[in-house]
């Protein structure tokens, strides 16, 4: 069997011809059409065919005023309201202009403290609620920004928003489920409901 | 909980298995150099226009082509960060990046990692997003793609003194593949919601009563190709977590989808330009069987939750949910997570510094293996060629013959390349993790105490040598030190793998190519493919353990310690 001994020189087959020149002419080349032209057009695409989702799906009042993002989530705090989850984003909750996650460690005795006293907050506000407080009302998302709580999260909340605006439970049961968004394949824990457009819904039955 | 991810884990499987072929067929006559006709008299006058030529090139010409490029790129780079301030498309009037971060983000996305020490929205102009990133996005990309192509040259050919041209190649993967799929993938993107505009950051007064200013940008555009490309650095902070860049479960479907899609494709790519398909499938078996069992991993672990918060009143039958957004849930957010470490991605949709002790172990591990599960776009298949020559030198010292891989006979030269291949990144993993637990400035950045802050270095390294990108990201890693290990590990991971590489494929064209004889061991059946599965992992297995031993491992005993 012939072995075939290896001579690294003899792979040169070319004179080394220069590389600065080909390497600058299509790194200008490309930082012209990837760098511009390329999300330039994506833009105007983007503007033409699906304006409402490229500017941010915003959410607007009867005025036409922004009042948020169906996408981006909003620290409720008032007590006829439905709150959404705790924000680790920089500088105040649900910072649209900082995301972020807390990004503290699963044993970080910080974490532990820091859900001992949302807890505590929840139970206080909660009166009526003795079971476990779900998890997601205690906890931060990853991007600060999660517009979604989770199911039993807002039926943990309901009583609550139901007493504060003196409308019956099952009214307001009744915005839970028509806000309600399945998880894929069925997935309990997935299913949803979005803080902001749930708390819209609520204005709306208590101005009609 | 399970169930949901198991059935998302089949129906990503089952797409994904379904783009191979086409992939595979889109790839392999880039790689081989036949163009389809139509294109041949544009591709030749462009390659005109430009001042360039698709003359074959040997292996050090295309090194050092690929070096220049990738400098300068560099150097260009550097140079847009520091400027910005001065540059249009800057509605928020953001000035020069810090020269340490920069130098840092530079290496960063060039080396295909896009390690992310700053926070976008704050820190990057629309123009450095777009004509610096991004593009860099595509090139680095493209670059890896090249050295893979190169390699599968270097088994096809026979006697022969060129493993192709490196400019042509980056031309014509960036146009003809890289290109029109980042179009077709960001309108999608925007319309699950991904934003795509230039305007300034918006504020008002939110419907909660509080101010809300929300990042605006050019997001889709360089989403698309930060996953294509296995890229992974987020237009803004959060990354794929912030619903501005990943909105729906469809959206994160098909940004995952999107990460595997082209290291996928390049399996049954490097099956046809070898001319013998049974072998990219064994490739792409061999990384399927890995991705699904560390996958499935992380989602038991993230499923099991954490019994500190569940012992303080928190419903622990969720999962672990600190970290992560309502609709990934553990079943997506556990998916992307294993997606991308094994690819050399790095985006991220939950933040893995919140993952349980084992649930972050697996990713840590995935990236740990040399990123050859599926990999980045192109280092994942060669670095998992240089694995199957790896595995057939063992098979042939076990049984005494001459190992060889498609009819390529094995020699020192080649063990030798394939040996520093294998052992650049342990080294800058471990000795950089060591050298940074040590020292001051190391200490310093640490955002978590105990087993856990060691981690968080040790997950740091681990990212950055393999170019993965992604982050225990508590770990403050924005400061000279950091800038400047992280930049050299990131660096060294990525062209002194290369640099070998192509030495291999130049070594491997030079050679003739043997038929196979009744001695041959086949390199396409279950043998094999367990084989290959085998060397992966008792090198990754024989480097890491004992680290991570001492961080994730400890972690969790302490954890469960008390229940």
């Amino acid at each position: 069997m012939a072995t075939t001994t290896y001579h690294p020189a003899a792979a040169v087959t070319l004179p080394r011809a220069a590389v600065l020149r080909p390497a600058l002419t299509l790194l200008l080349f490309f930082t012209l059409l990837l760098g511009l032209l390329y999300p330039l057009a994506v833009t105007g695409l983007a503007q033409l065919l699906l304006p409402a989702q490229a500017n941010g799906s915003l959410l607007r009042d009867t005025n036409g005023k922004v009042i948020g993002s169906a996408l981006i989530g909003q620290a409720f705090h008032g007590r006829g309201e439905f709150w959404s989850r705790p924000s680790a984003t920089a500088g105040n909750a649900y910072n649209g202009g900082a995301s972020g996650g807390s990004n503290q460690g699963p044993g970080n005795p910080a974490l532990q403290q820091a859900v001992a006293a949302r807890i505590a907050a929840l139970r206080a506000a909660h009166p009526g609620q003795h079971g476990p407080v779900p998890l997601d009302l205690v906890t931060t998302s990853g991007s600060g920004l999660d517009p979604h709580i989770s199911l039993a999260a807002a039926h943990y909340q309901a009583p609550r928003v139901a007493r504060e605006l003196k409308r019956p439970l099952a009214q307001v049961e009744a915005l839970i489920a028509a806000q309600r968004e399945q998880g894929w394949f069925g997935s309990a824990q997935q299913a949803r409901v979005n803080v902001l457009q749930l708390n819209l819904a609520l204005r709306r039955l208590a101005a009609g | 909980m399970m169930t949901a991810f198991f059935w998302l884990l089949a129906l990503f499987m089952l797409l994904l298995t379904l783009s191979v072929r086409p992939m595979g067929a889109w790839l392999a006559p880039l790689a081989s150099g036949s163009l389809p006709s139509r294109w041949q008299a544009f591709d030749a006058a462009l390659l005109r226009r430009l001042g360039l030529n698709d003359a074959g090139m040997g292996w050090r010409d295309y090194t050092l082509a690929l070096l220049a490029f990738n400098v300068l790129g560099a150097v260009l780079l550097y140079g847009l960060q520091r400027l910005q301030g001065a540059l249009p498309f800057n509605p928020q009037q953001l000035g020069a990046v810090e020269a340490g971060s920069a130098f840092n983000t530079a290496v960063s996305f060039v080396a295909n990692t896009n390690w992310q020490g700053y926070a976008g929205e704050t820190t990057m102009s629309y123009l450095t997003q777009m004509a610096g990133l991004a593009v860099q996005n595509f090139l680095s990309a493209a670059t890896g793609i090249a050295v893979a192509f190169a390699l599968m040259r270097g088994f096809a050919r026979r006697e022969s003194g060129d493993i192709g041209n490196f400019w042509a190649d980056v031309l014509r993967i960036t146009l003809y593949l890289l290109l029109p799929l980042s179009i077709v993938l960001a309108l999608l993107l925007v319309s699950q919601g991904v934003l795509q505009n230039l305007s300034g950051y918006l504020g008002f007064e939110a419907l909660a009563g509080h101010g809300q200013t929300l990042a605006m940008g050019p997001v889709a555009s360089q989403e698309a190709i930060k996953l294509l490309g296995t890229n992974g650095g987020g237009f803004f902070n959060a990354n794929s977590a912030h619903p501005f860049e990943n909105p729906s479960e469809l959206s994160n479907l098909l940004q995952m989808l999107a990460i595997f899609l082209i290291p996928a494709g390049l399996c049954h790519a490097f099956g046809r330009v070898v001319g013998d398909r049974r072998q990219g499938w064994a490739i792409y078996i061999a990384m399927s069987v890995l991705f699904v069992v560390a996958a499935s991993a992380i989602a038991w672990f993230e499923a099991q939750g954490n019994p500190l918060l569940s012992a303080l009143g928190a419903d622990g039958g969720s999962g672990n949910l600190e970290g992560k957004d309502m609709r990934f849930g553990i079943a997506g957010s556990s998916l992307f997570a294993a997606v991308t470490t094994a690819a050399s991605c790095g985006a991220v949709n939950a933040m893995h510094d919140s993952f349980t002790a084992l649930g972050g172990m697996v990713p840590m591990l995935l990236m740990q293996l040399g990123e050859v599960v599926f990999g980045g776009v192109g280092s994942g298949l060669y670095g998992m060629l240089v694995f199957a020559v790896l595995a057939v030198f063992v098979a042939g010292l076990m049984v005494g013959r001459t190992p060889e891989y498609l009819g390529k006979k094995i020699e020192p030269f080649d063990m030798k390349m394939v040996a520093l291949t294998i052992l650049v990144t342990p080294l800058l993993v471990l000795a950089g993790t060591a050298v940074a637990v040590v020292v001051a400035p190391g200490l310093a950045g640490l955002a978590n105490p105990g087993a856990h802050g060691f981690s968080e270095v040790l997950y740091a390294f681990s990212s950055a040598a393999n170019n993965n990108g992604s982050a225990f990201a508590g770990l403050s890693a924005n400061t000279p030190f950091y800038n400047a290990m992280l930049g050299i590990a990131m660096w060294l991971g990525r062209f002194a793998v290369i640099v070998p590489v192509l030495a291999l494929a130049g070594s491997l064209a030079a050679k003739k190519r043997l038929s196979p004889t009744l001695g041959s061991m086949p390199t396409h059946d279950g043998l094999f493919i367990g084989l290959l599965i085998g060397s992966v992992l008792l090198v990754g297995a024989l480097t890491y353990l004992p680290a991570l031993a001492l961080g994730p491992v400890v972690e969790h005993l302490a954890i469960w310690a008390t229940h």
